[in-house]
């Protein structure tokens, strides 16, 4: 009798659960159907299994293109985020006078504020850089790259900072006394004990980046260099709504999110619980 | 020694220099100027005038009437997703920390909304809020529920609360889980041989422990509702009638669609602080709640 009332409890909890995935479900299946078919019945299985939504899709998402342009912005961005946040880090815990202070309280205090209070400003300092200093910030995907560091600096700074706290100074101590200069102390010693701390900040910065929509679209304006928000933005904005091709085209945009969360998904879920909890 | 302390000197500048410098480039030069430009009223033109205006930016937005609206519509929103999500991902914590064998399943599927970006899911739900609902409330009969959401000023708020809030229930259970996996077995063991029923252990115990977690997720919630762009574009676009344009985007209108950069810029300067002084307060009433193990 527990036994099934248990048993009934697990089917139930199934059901449920497919059921909140029922928008996923209702993307895919509307992606294979031609227009009268969607219209016929929009929640029913395709009759038939056929990716020329998926093949118009690419081709006028550029998805390929896309996929290539956020990928390099993104692990380049998370790259040096973890590089940068890292050190300055370990830094302004093991020099504990005011600066280091000052500098600390000024990282994790502007974390408060939004995107939209400085975007407008943002564009113009960017737009100064290129006329006087001749660096190209826009419109280049290491501009955007550039930005994408300033703005994950806070968190990452504030999680590192945390962890060093914990790790005892004494090895550090030795291997100084052993000649180790800081450079050598710092990436021999302390970065490969920071491991899990690291995961954390780059599965975080990873999400936050690659789904990013607004910075990008502010600061890139080539077909060519559209990450993926940017080209389903355009793709929904330039023609009139397909939408079976449109939901091929979202079917897209969500595999290398799925395959991503298939392979990594125990550091995911510990990583977004870590760095809510700090 | 003197010469070790120079050479250490040297060390901290070459360790924090460099993030340091981008982050003053990328976040404080920006708010500082940001500041500056709301007392400024400009068309964002480079060659047309800039012309110093005092607070008369600030004063003009107390009688923009399509901005109180916004802003009213984004405390209705907030106020709304808050209570939802947090339900919502307090009942899922609560299921998939039993020990049922479906479990896992069910967690992963209850996560997974969140990874996808929020511009991405505003397109998923825009067919299911247009054409699905239109295909079920015709197939049904059952059309006062089942129409299309999106052209309805009434309906399509709510329709921004159920994506946000498919999006973010899974976040605040992984929080929640967390914060329950943190529970000594012990004490809801005795709990049940003393004879307390289930809701007597969720409302003696589990609850008034899970406080921290509380605030963290009221925290990220309301911070995440009262900053939300990315689904606010993709779903309504602020449609229909303006009905659902929260405070980022009616913000966004205003620099690049309006080109009122300084009206729009003092809007973002407000924007900053009431979004700190949401959260701050929230954060501190939730804190004093928090009771030590």
């Amino acid at each position: 009798m527990k036994r099934a009332g248990k048993l009934f409890a697990d089917m139930l909890l199934i059901l449920f659960a497919l059921a909140f995935m029922s928008p996923i479900y209702l993307m895919v299946v509307n992606s294979f159907k031609d227009r009268a078919e969607l219209y016929a019945n929009a929640l029913a299985l395709p009759d038939t299994l056929s990716f020329e939504y998926y093949v118009r899709a690419i081709e006028k998402m550029n998805f390929l293109a896309a996929f290539g342009n956020s990928l390099y912005v993104t692990l380049v961005s998370v790259i040096f985020v973890v590089i940068l946040a890292s050190m300055t880090a370990w830094m302004l815990v093991r020099r504990d006078n005011r600066l280091s202070k000052i500098i600390f309280l000024t990282f994790v205090a502007t974390m408060l504020i939004p995107f939209q209070t400085i975007m407008m400003p943002l564009m113009m300092v960017m737009d100064w850089i290129r006329t006087n200093l001749h660096i190209p910030m826009l419109n280049t995907h290491g501009g955007l790259i550039f930005m994408n560091i300033g703005f994950h600096a806070s968190l990452a700074v504030f999680l590192f900072h945390g962890f060093i706290k914990s790790v005892p100074i004494e090895l550090e101590e030795a291997a100084t006394l052993d000649g180790c200069s800081k450079f050598g102390v710092f990436w021999r010693i302390v970065f490969p004990m920071l491991k899990t701390i690291t995961i954390t900040v780059a599965i975080l910065d990873v999400i936050m980046m690659w789904n990013d929509y607004l910075l990008p679209s502010l600061t890139l304006t080539d077909k060519g260099l559209r990450t993926i928000p940017l080209s389903t933005y355009y793709f929904f904005g330039e023609f009139t709504i397909i939408w079976n091709q449109a939901m091929a085209g979202l079917t897209l945009t969500i595999i290398p999110v799925v395959i991503f969360y298939a392979f990594a998904q125990k550091y995911i879920i510990q990583g977004i619980a870590e760095g809510a909890v700090k | 020694m003197i010469v070790s302390h120079k050479k250490d000197n040297a060390w901290y500048m070459l360790f924090t220099f460099p993030l340091i410098l981008i982050f003053i480039t990328v976040v404080i030069v920006p708010f500082l100027i940001g500041i500056g430009f709301s007392f400024i009223s400009w068309d964002g033109i480079a060659a047309n005038p800039k012309v110093f205006v005092g607070f008369s930016n600030y004063l003009r937005l107390f009688q923009d009437e399509r901005f109180l609206l916004s802003g009213w519509v984004t405390v209705r929103f907030s106020v709304l997703v808050v209570v939802l999500v947090n339900i919502l991902g307090l009942l899922f914590s609560l299921i998939v920390t039993t020990q049922l064998r479906s479990r896992h399943v069910a967690r992963t599927l209850f996560f997974m909304p969140n990874l996808i970006g929020g511009l991405i899911l505003g397109y998923i739900w825009k067919f299911i809020f247009t054409d699905t609902f239109k295909f079920i409330g015709g197939k049904t009969g059952l059309e006062q529920v089942f129409f299309n959401w999106l052209i309805n000023p009434d309906f399509a708020i709510y329709s921004l609360a159920i994506v946000f809030t498919w999006q973010m229930a899974g976040y605040t259970m992984i929080i929640y889980i967390a914060g329950i996996q943190g529970i000594p077995r012990e004490l809801m063991e005795a709990a049940k041989v003393d004879g307390a029923n289930l809701w007597q252990r969720l409302s003696k115990i589990v609850f008034p422990l899970l406080m921290p977690a509380f605030t963290i997720c009221l925290f990220l919630t309301l911070s995440g509702a009262f900053k939300i762009f990315d689904v606010n574009l993709s779903l309504t676009n602020g449609g229909p009638i303006n009905s659902t344009e929260l405070l980022a985007l009616n913000i966004y209108n205003e620099i690049f669609g309006y080109g009122r950069y300084g009206l729009g810029q003092a809007k973002a300067i407000l924007f900053f602080l009431i979004v700190a002084a949401v959260t701050l307060t929230q954060v501190i009433i939730t804190k004093k709640k928090e009771v030590q193990m």
